[in-house]
Formats: structure tokens, C-alpha cells, sequence
């Protein structure tokens, strides 16, 4: 057998070889055995010192192709090994991905509270500032100075939790109307203000009653502000709140410290002006009290209603969550139920 | 204030609405209607019977048999239990089919083998409110005038044919507290002039007052006008049904035919009137003055009352025979027998009225409309009126003139208001024509001058007295709903939060992501609990007159009411609890009426932050975990100064051994613990922690600014060290001795590790701390850091006697 006969039959036994390895390491050790130092090609090269100078460089060509076979047979079968292990990992690895992830911690605020910041942003990017001030007020600001004087009807409207004679729980925000109105400084621009806070009233807790809750109010006083403005103003709030389509309808009334007073209605956000359940078949939803600011209320703060004059308008938070979450018991938001409170983690 | 349809009619055109129209109208324009009922709803053959034959069933003792002719061929048999029922009344009769009130059909049904066609009707069982059926009636069928006609429809009779417009007043439109007042407010909506009956009087010449009485006030300020006329030789009796009809509806009880009619009167003109028994005065003198101090008066309803200088009352020059304005003295009230009835029409100062029904819990319709003030253009109409209408009804001789005392001619208020103003203040571009217009549908005399409108404000109109109450009246008859809907145009104001608004929000934002749920507690709790885990002494602030003893103290800490919110989770199966609140605490202030509010927020922590799941095991919280969330709370508002927590064992109802007061710097800001199991068992609650923060404190204190500093370029190095210490050496003994002796290049030191047990010596414990070296200059050079190293180890074994491990 010559030389050539044998690289012939080395490379094709080592390709079949090659055929039945599995694993890379399968594959090292069979590139030793015919391409190593050792191995079966050095072995039969060593009997090209035998052969005559014409034919040395023939098989030496001859036996460097049958090693770049061998080689790149084995790199690919190497690729092909190797795609394999991954694959079988990879199958191996696989996951149920329904299962349920693990969810960082998280808390969130109170309903109450979402809607108040709602609505101090819309506000906020209308120009006005937020005033906050004391839940314990003087009788002088809490009534007096918006208009309520001693013996005044309209204080059976508010029953109040007095603390002295001259001090008590507030019983709206107003006071913080009379005491901005007061220090501000008009020359610097006009006053626009929302103030929330927690208020109280003597009411005896149920379903609908709590003899603490939250307002928001707002005020605006300049040169020339209308009751216009005043309309436009409370759209948008209701659009902001209730959704674009919102209508809003004046209703006379009476607030001491506004002249005139308007009671406002939303058209039902439920059921679009129909009438349903949430509106009483109506198809309003009494939302806010609002008015021009009343004369006395500016003088008493040593503003000249001559010149100036504005709006102001009140609502609450807690019965803007109780008709827009249809939550219907005013309790829920003081209990603290975490039923109650994770349900509202959702801002929508 | 319930308005009838059919009283409203006798005084406008209502062909042209609809009873629903002029409600949604009269509510767009200036009273808010409560609610429009219909009395007769759902009732159906309700005829006019009269019995003729009355006979007691034999075995019962209450019912009786009766043969009523309702307009039939054939007398229907019915078996009525009413005790007043008798032969020849004219009664309302249910026929079989009928509906009754609540859907109550009535059919032709046996009782104890008689046959029943039908029901005799008593005014409840027709739907009346027991607080208007006659007294006398209570308990029988309601018996209907003989004119009544016999099978003709019953509800008309009853006035069920009526609709009702429950109005809702607000004290500013008392004027619409009476039928005349609405009759004006509806006419001004539909453009109409309201028209009133004329009252004729016809005084005996010969019978003159001045021999009956005289009256006269203590003061004017109190009594303002006091009118008082006086009936002959009447005899009370029940009222006609009209009379009746008209009360009830209007939900007030007929009580007799005196004092029906000043009620009716009332209710006309809004003028409170009340009638005296002439004889029972016993005195031809009327004296107002301030009751004295704990002087003594019975009224009406046969209640004793004890009166001081607040109360006015109505005297007899020298008893109390009246609570002015607010209910008469039983001791001279109309009864069957009284003959001579004096009637007064007075005007009192409403806020001693007002003090009065206020004080005796006396509110009546009376005292409400003396309370918001009356017309004073009728006094004296409202008493004829009365004094003929108790003349016809009663029979009777009308005494010749009124018993007065001087009253200066009430005038006509002026204000103006310009068409400029007007249009400035509304937004609107009304004309001088359209204004004008409004004015005369509200009956409003003027004289125009250029622009300016001068209105004479009727009497009836005692709410208007300034231009903004003009600007008011032209609005609401124009129309709110016409005004154009704009935005203020003006010099732009920045919109932004304050320090503390924004502070208060990060705080929010930042526990929310730690975890923890948001709620909002009463600040009003229970005095035990107001003072509970208060940060520094403090009395509390206690409401005068509370209504319960759970809200009667405003708080000094947040953590109390938030221990309340977990107990109650806890009660309820959630025995994870996650909370934290801002809000007000109420400190006492020293040197102000009001007490010191500080703004503060509250955590708490009970069970674990997280469930078990399948892939994690839930781990219980510890102290460690919410000083954690306080402290990196705190790191990232970016407090300059150096806060710290000191071990405190003052709080009661804290955990001697596991509370810490937080300082910022010399000042208390808050405080952190675990609840005393004690308290915690009291609760029903775990292992809880809790923690108290001054916001106030925080946005005073002063702030880092951040300012970049550049990413080291060298890398830096560590070193780890091992100490076995007394156990009672604190991690702050250890921090402060490594940072005083770390050199410059020490840039961090972390405990890693702490351990105390099994192979440790008792009494001691194991800690671990990672010291990270940087120079961010250079690469630091090996020798370097060991020499500052070994200098640390040196300062904690002689300074802290530490074993290096």
C-alpha cells in the first residue's frame, strides 16, 4: 500500500469517526489521535523519507489537504456540537413564563388625597398658588370675616365644633380667603389661590355624614374678573375631573361670603344626562358652590371692592371620590381599611 | 317651605305650564326646588260616601257594620273599626279596586263572615303625615263637610288633587317664605303680576280698642312694631275644609278655627301671628319686655321653661303670657271656650328670637321666619287680613282699630347699580333695554339716569340693600346659564409649591414606594388616646361640647391614630400592615388663642412588607427595617446637618429598650420604636414598629445643594476587619473611633457583619465593618493604606478594648 493509499483511507476513517462524536471533548480527543503530534497522520507521514524526491512534494501537498479537511471537518462539527449543547440548554432552561413575577414593595396615597393633588396640578398650571393653614381657627376668621356675624341665619347652615367661645374647629377653608386676602400685596399682581384641608362639622357619622372631611376652595381677585371667568374656570375643573365632555349648569343660591352665589352642576358623567342612579334620574350632579366674591368679605380685608373683585368657589374631595369611585360610605376613606386603600393604586 | 300648585293658582295664570316647568324654572332662577310631590299619586276610586246605617258587629268589640251610599243603585256594605264612624257623615270611601298609598289595593273581602265593599278611609291611611292629621282625628276616618256630594271624586275634597313644590330656602330668600313671596318669584319668571284678593273690614264703629287695651315695648330695638287687634263673641270651632285642605298640605296640623287662620295668614304673608284668649289675659294691657333672669313660663305644649335677659316675652303688664315669637303661654291660649280673641302681629329683633328657639330647642315656623326677618310693608295687612277671616269663619265682632305702638313708616330702600357695572362684573354685553326689562319682571320701580339704574327695593324685598345683591337679581333673571364661559385675562402669576408643598409631596411619593399605604385619621380621637406617643409634652386641645367621647380631643402624635388603623386591619385578618399618615398635630400654645399645629408624618410597620410566594419567604420587619426607610428618608431629602438616633426609654408606650428619639443636630425632630408589647397586646396587634417625623422640622432644616463631584479616575481599595467587643459598646462607639482615626484617604466604612452567640464569649459580640479607601488623585499605594490601617486597629483596641479577630 502506498502512501497515498493510506492518507486516502486515514482521512476517510477519521471523517466516519467523526460522524459518531458527541461532545466536544469526544472530538479533542479524536483530532489528537489523527492530527497530534502523535497521531495517525504523523505516523504515516514518517514514511515520506522512503519516498523519491519527485514524489515527496506530491504526497507532502497531498497530506496537508487531507490535514485542512480533517481540520475543517472538525470545526464544523465543532459549530454543529456546540449549537447542540447550547439548544439542549437552552430547552433545558425554559421557564413558566405565566408564573407570577416578583413585584417590588409599593404603597400609594389615599383616594382623597389623589384627587386633591389632581386638582391642585390643574390649578398649579393655571397660576395659582396652594394656601394651607390651621384646622383650629378664630371664630373672627372662621365666620365673621366671611360675612357670617354673630346671630347670622346662615350659621345654622354650618353646626361647629367650638373649642372656646372665640376658637373652634374650622368649618370650611374660607378663613384662609379672608387671612391671603389680607397680606397680599396687589401691586405685586393679582390673588389666585386653591386652599385644601381637612375641615369639621358637627355631624353625627353615617353613611353620608362625617364630622370630618376635606374642601378645596379657590379664589381669584384682580381688576377685572367676571363671572365668566368664573363659568369658564369651573368647566374646566369639571372637564378635568369628569371627563371632556362634561357640561356644567348654574344654580342660584346662597353663600354669605359670595354675591352671587351659584350652586354648579355637573351633567352625569355615568350617564351622560339621561338620568340614572348617581344623578337621581336628573342627569346633574350638584358638585361645587361658588360665587363673586362678596363686597364686605374684601372690605373686611382692607381690599377696595370699588376696584377689585373676583370669584371663589368650594367643593369636596371626599364626595368627588364617593361619585367618581362610587364609593358609598363617606367612613371608608377614615377607617383605613388596606382593602379599601390598595384599591386605589391604580391611577387610571 | 311646601308650596300648592292650586294656592299658587289663585294668584297667576298657570294654564301656559306645566307644574314640573315652573319647578325646573323656579330652580334655575332662585330657589332651589327640593323635590315636586303629588299627594294623590297612584290613588284611584276614592268616592264620596255618606253612612246611613251604623250597627255593632255582634262578637267584636270594635267593629261595626255600616250601609254607605256611594252614588250606587244599591248601598254598599262596609265594616268599618274606626270609633267615630256615624250615621249621616259625608266619609271617603275606598271601593273595591281602589288604590291606597304603598300600592294598597283594596278588594271586596269578608270579616268574620260579613261582607266589606270597600274601606272608610282615615287621613293616614289616605297618606297623609301624622304630624298634620287633626288631633281630634288621630284615630278615626276623617270626616268630610256636608256639602260634600255623594259619589263625587274625594281627592279634590282632600286637596290629593294638588301637586306640591317643596322648596328649599336659603336664609337670604326669606322672602319666598310665604305664598305671596313665591306668587312674586314665579311671576317674575313668567313675566307675570301677581294678584291678591282685596280684604275688606268691617269694625263695629261703636266698639273702640282703647277700652280693651293697650300696648307698649321695654325697647324698640326688641320689638320694632307690635300690632294688635281684637274679635268679639266668636265661637272656635274646627276650620272649613279649605281652610284645613290648605294647612296640611303646606304640612301644618289644623288645630282650631282661631288659630287656623293666623296660620293660613302666616303662610300667605310670611307674617308670624299669634292669637291670645282676651279673657285669660286678664289685664287690658300688653307689655313687651326682656324676660327676667329665671322668671318662669309654660307653654303651649305644657313644658316649663326658665327664661334669663335673652328671652323676650310677651307680658300681661305683668306675666309672661307669650315667648315672643317663638310659642304663646298655655295660660292664655284659644280654646273651644274662648269668646274674645285678641290677634298680634309684631315684628321681633330676629337674633333674640333666634337666641330664644335656639336656646329652648323651640324652632317652630314662627320663630324661622322671625329669625330671617320679616316684610315690614304687611304688618298690619297680615293682621286685617287674619282679624276678618276669624270674623267670617267664627262669627264675631270686629273691635274698632289696632292697638299699636308708633311705628315710623318703613321706606323704600334705594340702590343703584350702572349698566357698566353690571356687564364688568357678569361678563355680558346686556343692554340698557334688557336690564330695564328684568327690572320690571321683578316688579322693581326705577328712574334711569344715563346709565345708572336708581331702584326703589319693595319692601317685600328686605334681602337687597347693596349693589352686588342687584347684580345678583339681574343674573339669576337673565339667566346664569346665558352668562359666556371665559377665562381670567391677566397679568400670569407663577404656579407653583412652596418648600413644604413639594417637601410633603417627596414624602409621600417616597413612603408610598417603601411600601407603605396612605391614610387619613381623625384628628378629634379620645383624650387617652390624643396623648398617646406624643414627641414632647403638651396639654391637649379638648372641644367645648363634643358629641362623643371618640372625638373629643385633637391629637399630639399620628402614630396613635395610626396604632388605631392597624388594630383595626389586624381585627380583620391582615396581619401585614404597611401605613403612614401626614397630618396636623395640635400642641398647646402658650402665648396664642390657637393652638401650635405642626405638620408631621407618621409610619408604621407590623408583620412583614411582602407575602410569602413561591419563589421568596416573606421576612418579618424589625426595627432595622423602617430605621432604614427613616434614614434613607432622610439622606435623600438631604439634610446638612447630622441626624441622630438616641437610645430612649421615656415613652410609655414604647419599648424601653428599642426607641430611639431622632435628632437633627440639638433638635427633637421624631422618634422611632417598637410599639410596647403591652399596648401591642391591648391592640391585638404583632410585633409593630413606628416611627414620628416634624415635617415642619424638615423643611426648616438646611439643605445640601448636590453638586457633581467628578468619577474617581484611581481605583481605591478596601480593607476588612473583624472586633469582638463588650456587647454593650454601640456600632456608633465603633463608627466614631474608625472616622477619627481613618486618615484622609477613607472614604466609607460598612458593618458587614454582627454576630453574637455560639463560640462567642458571653458578653461580647462579633462585628465586621469594610473600610473603602480612594485617593482620587493618584493610585494609592499599598503601604499607604496599611499604615492608616493599623492605626485604626491600634484606636479600637485601646480606645474600645477590641480584640481584632
Amino acid at each position: 500500500m502506498d502512501l497515498k493509499e493510506k492518507l486516502a483511507i486515514l482521512a476517510d476513517k477519521a471523517t466516519q469517526e467523526m460522524k459518531s462524536v458527541s461532545t466536544v471533548e469526544e472530538l479533542e480527543t479524536l483530532r489528537v489521535s489523527y492530527l497530534g503530534k502523535k497521531g495517525e497522520l504523523t505516523q504515516v507521514l514518517k514514511g515520506m523519507k522512503d519516498l523519491s524526491a519527485d514524489e515527496r512534494p506530491v504526497i507532502g501537498q497531498l497530506a496537508n489537504q487531507v490535514r485542512d479537511d480533517l481540520t475543517n471537518q472538525m470545526s464544523m462539527t465543532r459549530e454543529t456540537i456546540q449549537k447542540q449543547v447550547l439548544n439542549k440548554r437552552l430547552a433545558e432552561e425554559t421557564l413558566d413564563v405565566t408564573l407570577p413575577g416578583v413585584k417590588p414593595i409599593k404603597g400609594q396615597s389615599h383616594v382623597i388625597t389623589q384627587i386633591i393633588e389632581e386638582i391642585e396640578d390643574l390649578f398649579l398650571g393655571m397660576g395659582y398658588q396652594i394656601v394651607e393653614g390651621n384646622e383650629v381657627e378664630e371664630d373672627y376668621y372662621n365666620f365673621e370675616r366671611v360675612n357670617l356675624p354673630q346671630n347670622h341665619p346662615a350659621r345654622d347652615m354650618q353646626d361647629t365644633f367650638y373649642i372656646t367661645s372665640k376658637v373652634l374647629m374650622r368649618t370650611h377653608t374660607s378663613p384662609l380667603q379672608a387671612r391671603t386676602l389680607e397680606t397680599h400685596d396687589f401691586s405685586k399682581g393679582p390673588l389666585k389661590m386653591i386652599s385644601p384641608g381637612k375641615v369639621y362639622r358637627r355631624d353625627t357619622d353615617d353613611a353620608t355624614h362625617s364630622h370630618q372631611f376635606h374642601q378645596i376652595e379657590g379664589m381669584v381677585i384682580d381688576k377685572h374678573i367676571t363671572m365668566a371667568d368664573l363659568k369658564g374656570t369651573l368647566e374646566t375643573l369639571a372637564k378635568k375631573m369628569f371627563g371632556e365632555n362634561r357640561e356644567i349648569r348654574l344654580r342660584p343660591s346662597y353663600f354669605p361670603f359670595t354675591e352671587p352665589s351659584v350652586e354648579v352642576d355637573v351633567s352625569c358623567f355615568k350617564c351622560g344626562g339621561k338620568g340614572c342612579n348617581v344623578c337621581k334620574h336628573t342627569g346633574w350632579i350638584e358638585i361645587l358652590g361658588a360665587g363673586m366674591t362678596h363686597p364686605e368679605v374684601l372690605k373686611m380685608s382692607g381690599v377696595d371692592p370699588e376696584i377689585y373683585g373676583g370669584f371663589a368657589f368650594g367643593m369636596g374631595p371626599d364626595r368627588i371620590a364617593m361619585l367618581k369611585y362610587g364609593v358609598d360610605d363617606i367612613r371608608n376613606f377614615y377607617l383605613n381599611d388596606q382593602r379599601f386603600l390598595k384599591q386605589f393604586k391604580v391611577r387610571g | 317651605m311646601k308650596v300648592s300648585y292650586n294656592w299658587l293658582k289663585e294668584y297667576l295664570n298657570l294654564e301656559n305650564i306645566t307644574p314640573e316647568q315652573l319647578a325646573d324654572q323656579i330652580t334655575l332662577t332662585g330657589i332651589e326646588v327640593d323635590s315636586l310631590i303629588v299627594p294623590g299619586e297612584g290613588l284611584k276610586k276614592l268616592v264620596v260616601g255618606e253612612v246611613r246605617t251604623v250597627e255593632k258587629m255582634e262578637g267584636s268589640d270594635h267593629l261595626n257594620v255600616t250601609q254607605v251610599d256611594v252614588g250606587a243603585e244599591e248601598l254598599y256594605q262596609i265594616v268599618c273599626g274606626a270609633p267615630n264612624v256615624a250615621e249621616n257623615q259625608k266619609v271617603v270611601v275606598a271601593l273595591p279596586g281602589a288604590r291606597l298609598p304603598g300600592n294598597f289595593k283594596i278588594k271586596k273581602s269578608k270579616l268574620r263572615g260579613h261582607v266589606s265593599n270597600g274601606m272608610i278611609c282615615s287621613l293616614e291611611e289616605l297618606g297623609f303625615s301624622d304630624s298634620v292629621i287633626p288631633k281630634r282625628i288621630e284615630d278615626g276616618i276623617y270626616v268630610l263637610p256636608e256639602e260634600a256630594i255623594v259619589g263625587a271624586d274625594a281627592l279634590s275634597y282632600l286637596g290629593l288633587d294638588d301637586i306640591i313644590i317643596d322648596l328649599d330656602i336659603t336664609p337670604n330668600r326669606a322672602d319666598a317664605m310665604s305664598m305671596r313671596g313665591v306668587a312674586y318669584e314665579a311671576g317674575t319668571i313668567l313675566s307675570q303680576n301677581p294678584e291678591f284678593e282685596k280684604v275688606s273690614l268691617s269694625e263695629n264703629a261703636e266698639d273702640l280698642i282703647e277700652n280693651y287695651m293697650t300696648v307698649s315695648v321695654q325697647a324698640k330695638e326688641d320689638t320694632p312694631d307690635y300690632k294688635l287687634r281684637i274679635v268679639k263673641d266668636v265661637i272656635v270651632k274646627e276650620s272649613p275644609l279649605w281652610l284645613q285642605r290648605k294647612l296640611m298640605n303646606a304640612g301644618i296640623r289644623p288645630i282650631d278655627s282661631v288659630v287656623d287662620v293666623t296660620n293660613y295668614i302666616m303662610l300667605e304673608y310670611g307674617q308670624p301671628l299669634h292669637a291670645f284668649d282676651y279673657d285669660a289675659l286678664n289685664s287690658k294691657e300688653i307689655y313687651v319686655r326682656r324676660a327676667k333672669q329665671d322668671e318662669k313660663i309654660i307653654t303651649l305644649d305644657g313644658q316649663e321653661r326658665t327664661l334669663n335677659q335673652d328671652n323676650l316675652v310677651v307680658t300681661n303688664g305683668d306675666q309672661p303670657v307669650a315667648l315672643a315669637g317663638v310659642m304663646g303661654g298655655q295660660n292664655s291660649h284659644v280654646t273651644e271656650k274662648t269668646r274674645t280673641v285678641a290677634i298680634e302681629s309684631a315684628v321681633f329683633a330676629s337674633s333674640l328670637v333666634r337666641k330664644t328657639a335656639q336656646s329652648l330647642n323651640l324652632r317652630s315656623e314662627s320663630s324661622s321666619r322671625f329669625e330671617r326677618g320679616l316684610n315690614l310693608g304687611t304688618v298690619q295687612a297680615a293682621l286685617d287680613h287674619a282679624t276678618a277671616l276669624i270674623a267670617e269663619i267664627n262669627g264675631g265682632q270686629i273691635v274698632s282699630g289696632i292697638a299699636e305702638i308708633e311705628v315710623t313708616k318703613p321706606l323704600e330702600k334705594k340702590v343703584s347699580i350702572t349698566l357698566q357695572r353690571i356687564n364688568h362684573v357678569l361678563g355680558t354685553e346686556l343692554s340698557l333695554e334688557e336690564v330695564a326689562s328684568i327690572f320690571i319682571r321683578l316688579q322693581f320701580e326705577y328712574t334711569l339716569v344715563e346709565d345708572e339704574f336708581i331702584i326703589s327695593v319693595p319692601l317685600r324685598r328686605w334681602d337687597i340693600s347693596i349693589e352686588a345683591d342687584l347684580l345678583e337679581e339681574v343674573a339669576r333673571v337673565y339667566g346664569y346659564n346665558k352668562i359666556p364661559s371665559t377665562l381670567p385675562m391677566m397679568e400670569s402669576t407663577p404656579g407653583e409649591l412652596n418648600d413644604k408643598q413639594r417637601l410633603t409631596r417627596f414624602i409621600h411619593r417616597y413612603l408610598e414606594g417603601s411600601g407603605l399605604a396612605q391614610t387619613i385619621s381623625y384628628a378629634l380621637t379620645t383624650p387617652e388616646k390624643a396623648e398617646r406617643f406624643s414627641m414632647k409634652p403638651s396639654k391637649t386641645t379638648n372641644l367645648d361640647w363634643p358629641m362623643s367621647e371618640e372625638h373629643k380631643t385633637l391629637r399630639l402624635s399620628l402614630i396613635s391614630g395610626l396604632v388605631d388603623n392597624a388594630a383595626y386591619n389586624a381585627a380583620r385578618q391582615m396581619k401585614n400592615i404597611a401605613l403612614y399618615e401626614v397630618g396636623h398635630v395640635f400642641y398647646e400654645n402658650e402665648s396664642g388663642n390657637l393652638p401650635l399645629e405642626e405638620e408631621h408624618v407618621a409610619g408604621l410597620l407590623s408583620g412583614s412588607l411582602t407575602e410569602n410566594t413561591w419563589s421568596n419567604t416573606a421576612q418579618p420587619v424589625d426595627f432595622y427595617t423602617l430605621k432604614g426607610i427613616v434614614e434613607e428618608l432622610l439622606e435623600t431629602i438631604g439634610i446638612k446637618e447630622t441626624i441622630k438616633f438616641a437610645a430612649d426609654s421615656s415613652f410609655n408606650d414604647l419599648h424601653p429598650g428599642r426607641t430611639a428619639e431622632i435628632y437633627l443636630g440639638e433638635e427633637k425632630i421624631g422618634v422611632i420604636g417598637q410599639i410596647h408589647p403591652e399596648i401591642a397586646g391591648v391592640f391585638d396587634l404583632e410585633e409593630t414598629y413606628v416611627f414620628e417625623l416634624s415635617v415642619d422640622a424638615l423643611v426648616a432644616a438646611e439643605k445640601n445643594s448636590v453638586l457633581y463631584a467628578a468619577i474617581p479616575k484611581y481605583p481605591g481599595t478596601s480593607r476588612d476587619i473583624a472586633l469582638l467587643v463588650e456587647e454593650t459598646i454601640s456600632h456608633n462607639e465603633v463608627m466614631d473611633v474608625i472616622e477619627a482615626n481613618g486618615g484622609k484617604w477613607l472614604q466609607q466604612v460598612r458593618l458587614f457583619d454582627l454576630y453574637q452567640g455560639e463560640h462567642i464569649e458571653a458578653g461580647k459580640k462579633s462585628i465586621a465593618y469594610s473600610l473603602a479607601y480612594l485617593n482620587p488623585e493618584a493610585t494609592l499605594k499599598e503601604e499607604e493604606v496599611n499604615k492608616d490601617f493599623e492605626k485604626v486597629k491600634k484606636a479600637l483596641k485601646q480606645e474600645l478594648n477590641a480584640e481584632i479577630r
